[in-house]
């Protein structure tokens, strides 16, 4: 078992370990009992998702990954964790174990210990030689892909626009506020 | 060439879509659920892309984008449910569901 460790090159080594990283933090996202710290666990997930798409040689899909996914869509999670207010006694009903300043520190030493591990990990493969010989060998760069998405997957590309458009006006329709819009014409009645 | 086996890429595809998916069917809260189902987007995701990389073609990576696309569109809708839910019943509780009628 460790003779095959040992026999791994970097790369592999490195893309071991960012699965191993993906697979704990998933772990902890669907055991944890805080919706926010949670979160945080879902975006030290969707890093170490990225950094396994830059070693397979997609960095396009690994920085889409970051962007999107962990910038955008984790940030509509924050604003609806905001507006449920959720964050606000949350953190009293955790197990307090020696005080108020003991359990503040367990509670961001996860995420940060495992995000840490996934940022050693993306330096080193950035900078070691042997890595970056072998990515360069097999990477796929933005270019082909977006050549793809104009070319043949265009029709895709309009169906997707459909999509977040409805997503758009659904996500308006169902969160306005109870009542708006519903009730216009007795709301017309009362003022004329 | 590429230096990491198709088969393990996919083992870890399909773990991240096992967790993904008991998240989805062991949580109560709807907030876990749609977290859990990000999880396992992503997952589809990494098969993609591992795909498109042992076979040296950007298709993998044009699903992926896809998947992104009906990803942010799904987090869109379902939050605004939850908005919903919680102005309701005052809780995320996906068992409050069962009392909807039409």
């Amino acid at each position: 078992m460790i003779s095959t460790f040992i026999q791994l090159n970097p790369l592999q080594l490195t893309f071991y370990s960012a699965a191993l990283l993906a697979i704990v933090a998933s772990l902890k996202v669907i055991t944890g009992k805080n919706t926010v710290h949670a979160l945080l666990y879902l975006v030290v997930s969707l890093l170490a998702v990225a950094v396994c798409f830059y070693l397979m040689g997609a960095p396009f899909a690994a920085g889409l990954e970051v962007i999107v996914y962990a910038g955008a869509i984790l940030i509509l999670f924050v604003f609806a964790i905001m507006m449920f207010g959720l964050g606000q006694d949350e953190t009293l009903h955790a197990p307090n174990i020696d005080g108020s300043k003991v359990n503040k520190f367990n509670l961001w030493f996860g995420p940060f210990l495992l995000a840490l591990l996934l940022l050693i990990e993306l330096v080193y493969a950035i900078n070691s030689g042997e890595v970056q010989a072998k990515l360069t060998s097999n990477t796929i760069d933005a270019k082909q892909v977006g050549m793809l998405l104009y070319g043949p997957y265009l029709l895709a590309v309009e169906i997707a626009s459909f999509l977040l458009l409805a997503g758009l006006i659904g996500g308006y329709h169902f969160a306005k506020p109870e009542g708006v819009g519903l009730d216009r014409k007795k709301d017309l009645g009362e003022h004329g | 060439m590429i230096a990491i086996p198709l088969s393990h890429i996919l083992i870890l595809a399909s773990i991240l879509f096992v967790i993904g998916f008991i998240g989805v069917i062991t949580r109560k809260n709807t907030l876990f659920i749609l977290m859990s189902l990000e999880v396992m987007l992503n997952a589809v995701g990494v098969a993609f892309i591992g795909a498109g990389s042992a076979w040296q073609q950007a298709d993998g990576q044009v699903m992926f984008i896809l998947i992104l696309t009906l990803a942010a569109a799904e987090v869109a809708l379902g939050l605004a449910l939850l908005i919903q839910m919680q102005r309701r019943f005052k809780s995320l509780d996906i068992d409050n569901l069962s009392k909807l009628k039409g």
